[in-house]
């Protein structure tokens, strides 16, 4: 056998648990990560040598994003780490937890608002909350701030739609982002009830 | 983009701080800090990298004139169900989405499309879903994008008695 072959059939082997003997069904045995890396990767570049005046629209803007990633991925990712380490539990479910109330939802808000790059590092931090206690409309109404209230494109929505639009549209977002993450958190517990099992085990 | 980069040399010094901060506290935490960070960078980033590349693919190939003649040719529900698809299956970049609204609406389009589309592109990432379930899990992402589509169909929809 190919000895580099017979390498990755160990790494494998070895992460299997004891329990479970069985080799895992295929869904589970791919990287889907990386299988959609994969595709996406060579699409573009396929699809960009074909067209290449296309090809180099998908240059400059995929470049752009690596390049706001690489500047802004990791230190929000150290950001995250600092916040696991130091901030306790208790201070998370003291103001972001169950109890927390109006204000939970308030601070969720300002949190999201914060500038801090695209959506996608945010869904690490949410889950850090949801793990130390946070409860769950607060993390949706914390991952719709994000998404949708930052001065920036605020600011450049006003240039170019008018401020009567995007005051509007801004009030009208605050104003439903709370009750939307109220009836998710709701649903959330019903289907989690439903399914007799939690997706997000917590922290001790 | 001019104010990326600004946003990201502001969080850059920040994190700097906060890290000298907490090495100077405890050089201990500060490792178990880096290592949770390290982690998490590589968990996410084959997804986040595959995400790059279809952005790519939708801003090199799907020119905004095809964008502007699919939510451009119905006024009525049906063109603000279009508009709220499109701005929730696509992404794309502010630059370009904002001036297309404008001429969009100089053209004549209704301020309730254009409303449901600005709110489900910046609320809403199909290309994030996998990274989405993959971090928080199928429920919570199925009912964040979900309930997110609803809410900027209100939204877009009060914006149209308001605004009108």
């Amino acid at each position: 056998m190919n000895p580099l072959l017979k390498k990755v059939k160990d790494m494998t082997a070895n992460e299997q648990t004891p329990q479970a003997p069985a080799r895992p069904p295929l869904r589970k045995r791919i990287r889907w990560d990386w299988a959609f890396l994969a595709v996406a990767a060579s699409a573009a570049v396929t699809m960009s040598l074909v067209w290449p005046e296309n090809g180099a629209r998908t240059a400059r803007a995929s470049w752009e994003y690596f390049k706001e990633l690489v500047f802004v991925l990791p230190a929000v990712m150290v950001m995250m780490g600092l916040f696991a380490v130091w901030v306790d539990r208790s201070l998370v479910v003291k103001y972001l937890g169950r109890e927390s109330g109006f204000k939970g939802l308030v601070l969720a808000i300002v949190l999201g608002t914060l500038p801090t790059g695209p959506l996608y590092i945010a869904f690490p931090l949410a889950l850090m909350l949801l793990k130390k206690g946070a409860r769950v409309a607060n993390v949706m109404v914390f991952l719709s701030a994000w998404a949708c209230i930052k001065l920036p494109l605020e600011l450049m929505e006003m240039q170019f739609l008018g401020w009567k639009f995007t005051l509007t549209r801004l009030a009208l977002t605050i104003a439903l982002v709370i009750p939307m993450g109220l009836v998710a958190e709701f649903l959330y517990h019903k289907w989690e009830e439903h399914a007799g099992y939690s997706e997000l085990a917590r922290e001790p | 983009m001019f104010e990326v980069s600004v946003t990201a040399i502001v969080i850059d010094a920040l994190v700097a701080a906060c890290l000298v901060a907490s090495l100077v506290k405890s050089r201990e935490k500060t490792k178990q800090a880096l290592l949770i960070a390290f982690n998490a960078t590589k968990r996410m980033g084959p997804s986040v990298l595959a995400i790059i590349a279809v952005i790519g693919i939708i801003v090199g190939f799907i020119p905004p004139e095809w964008i502007a003649s699919a939510i451009g040719g119905d006024k009525g529900i049906v063109g603000i169900l279009i508009a709220a698809f499109l701005g929730a299956v696509l992404f794309i970049p502010a630059i370009i989405a904002f001036p297309l609204a404008k001429s969009l609406l100089a053209m004549g389009a209704g301020v309730t499309a254009m409303a449901a589309f600005i709110t489900t592109l910046t609320m809403i990432g199909f290309v994030f879903l996998p990274l989405e379930i993959k971090e928080l899990g199928k429920k919570f992402a199925i009912l964040r994008n979900g309930l997110s589509f609803i809410v900027a169909i209100i939204i877009a929809l009060l914006m149209g008695l308001i605004l009108a």
